[in-house]
């Protein structure tokens, strides 16, 4: 329908229906719908490489709902580590040792009693963590305001995570040391 | 682009009818579609220019048949390329297969909505926007190790391998390098950073003094590398890999890759300029933000990406390709310290200048004007 004749049968011919004040739900709703059946393929993918392609869809649809919550440098920073990152170095892992053809699911877990009572503390505590947080009723609308400096100004402030940030920043470096020690080229004697 | 559509919709009567949910929506989808024509168009463009600059350094002619000196080539080898048949290895990972050139060409395609083609022509002028630049490209490292992995062939395993070592390793002195506008700047917002470059010509970050200028350089050649363009080129080495990770491809998935590896070009030429080269600030003050000004600074930011662009090409004809124990060496050894040094040398320009100036770049102009003066001595 061109707009000319749409500005003559004017607004009431429209049967369309206003779906503006529901459109975050709708949003937040693929968005969930994406991360839940990544994360279901990733656990139950029969082959290592898939169940690993399975998960960036799990980790891309969480990044789409940092987006929504307004958080957009949390939201970038999840696709720049996870994505671009982990995920990548998890796939370069498969390929290097091998194992890109196992069929998982096939060979039976040796030792049950302990891979049980692992997962079970897990799951208790993912339990008692959302049962512990207060979750806001009214979701709110996204903040369009920059959030870069106040995370900056939070890490850099002594009272809030200057000494978690220190610590972290210490151990990545321990890591990067030990990485290069284990990668360097020995000497013959 | 929030205000430009609520200024459309309060302007048009018949829009104001419709949902304003759906406005936005439609609005969003029109900007996505502007902007994969731009991207893809170009790009087909810019493997003209490719083809003709190689052609004109080896002392041929190149395509000239197709429209007027062969301008309209990239349209018959599209049509090409859609009417061969579509190939698919019986030994290869359909699914996999199938969505890798798609997630590559996501990562090369989707940053374009934060690049500013001029003072307001920006899809979503966000505040994040160069981190979500580098965030979105490296989509693309799972696009490749996908199509590697998905071929089920030594060569596409192998490139892909390559690939993603280079691309990972030199998104460190990239981001590093960007980091330093980036201080300098004092936002991530694209907008923003090619506002703070109005004015004269000293007034661009590259000429913020030595440690931006060198910065400029360090950028440019991490971004070939994770362009994987030569003298970078070894995940496609074709004389050692047949064509690496799309090895395996053929007709319109392969054009995909290609379209992805000259829209990325694109991208990150455009990026270079509004981080370094001023946006669309022609070199001295004139007033870019009106309704019909900021079009001349989209055609100022457009002959800046052109040129970057044809200096990428010139490059690749220039240059044989490095080894790949080289290409890490110039990583970590090479690029990574010197855009450390950068960074730490950019911080202290800004704190000095800004204690003993009350100018972050005075500092950097003034041992920039030194080097200048010894250089003419």
């Amino acid at each position: 329908m061109s707009a000319l004749a749409l500005a003559a049968v004017g607004p009431a011919a429209l049967p369309i229906p206003d779906l503006t004040p529901h459109l975050p739900g709708i949003v937040f709703g693929g968005l969930a719908g994406v991360s839940v059946l990544g994360a279901i393929g990733a656990a139950t993918a029969p082959r290592i490489v898939h169940a690993a392609f399975c998960l960036l869809a799990a980790l891309f649809g969480v990044a789409g709902l940092y987006f929504l919550l307004g958080a957009d440098f949390v939201a970038l920073g999840q696709v720049i580590v996870y994505v671009g990152g982990i995920l990548v170095l998890l796939v370069f892992g498969v390929l290097l040792t091998g194992r890109t053809q196992v069929v998982l699911g096939q060979e039976g877990p040796r030792r049950p009693t302990g891979a049980i009572l692992a997962g079970a503390a897990v799951f208790l505590g993912l339990l008692l963590a959302i049962g512990g947080t207060r979750w806001p009723a009214q979701p709110r609308p996204a903040d369009p305001t920059p959030t870069t400096a106040p995370i900056g100004r939070a890490f850099l402030d002594p009272d809030q995570f200057l000494v978690p940030f220190e610590v972290a920043s210490v151990l990545l470096l321990a890591a990067l040391v030990g990485a290069a020690y284990l990668a360097r080229r020995r000497r013959e004697p | 682009m929030q205000q430009w559509l609520d200024d459309l919709i309060a302007g048009t009567a018949w829009l104001q009818a419709l949902p304003t949910g759906l406005v936005y929506t439609i609005g969003i989808l029109v900007a996505c579609k502007l902007i994969l024509l731009f991207s893809s168009l170009l790009a087909g463009e810019v493997v003209w220019l490719e083809r003709r600059v190689s052609g004109r350094m080896q002392a041929r002619i190149g395509p000239n048949r197709v429209g007027p000196q062969g301008l309209l080539q990239f349209l018959a080898d599209g049509v090409k390329l859609l009417s061969k048949e579509d190939v698919i290895p019986a030994t290869a990972d359909r699914p996999v297969f199938v969505l890798a050139p798609i997630l590559v060409y996501l990562g090369a395609f989707a940053a374009f909505c934060v690049i500013p083609f001029g003072y307001g022509l920006v899809a979503a002028d966000m505040n994040v926007g160069l981190f979500l630049v580098l965030a979105i490209t490296s989509i693309e490292v799972v696009g490749v190790i996908m199509a590697g992995w998905a071929s089920n062939s030594k060569w596409a395993v192998l490139g892909a391998m390559r690939e993603v070592a280079q691309m990972i390793s030199y998104e460190l002195p990239l981001g590093l390098s960007a980091l330093a506008i980036a201080l300098l700047a004092g936002t991530l917002n694209l907008t923003d950073i090619a506002l703070q470059q109005e004015g004269w010509l000293w007034n661009w970050y590259v000429f913020r003094g030595p440690f931006a200028f060198a910065a400029f350089f360090l950028f440019f050649t991490a971004a070939l590398a994770s362009l994987k363009r030569a003298p970078f080129d070894l995940p496609e080495a074709e004389s050692e890999l047949v064509a690496g990770f799309h090895t395996e491809y053929t007709g319109f998935r392969f054009a995909i890759f290609f379209l992805a590896e000259y829209s990325a070009m694109i991208l990150f030429s455009m990026l270079a300029a509004v981080l370094f080269l001023g946006g669309w600030s022609p070199g001295f003050p004139v007033d870019l933000t009106g309704p019909a000004a900021r079009w001349i600074g989209f055609g100022i930011l457009f002959a800046k990406t052109a040129f970057l662009l044809f200096v990428m090409i010139w490059v690749r004809w220039s240059l044989p390709r490095f080894r790949i124990d080289k290409v890490m060496y110039l990583c970590y050894k090479v690029l990574l310290p010197l855009s450390v040094v950068c960074v730490l040398g950019l911080s202290l320009q800004v704190l000095l200048g800004e204690v003993l100036w009350g100018d972050q770049s005075a500092f950097g102009r003034w041992l920039m004007g030194l080097g200048v003066h010894g250089g003419i001595r």
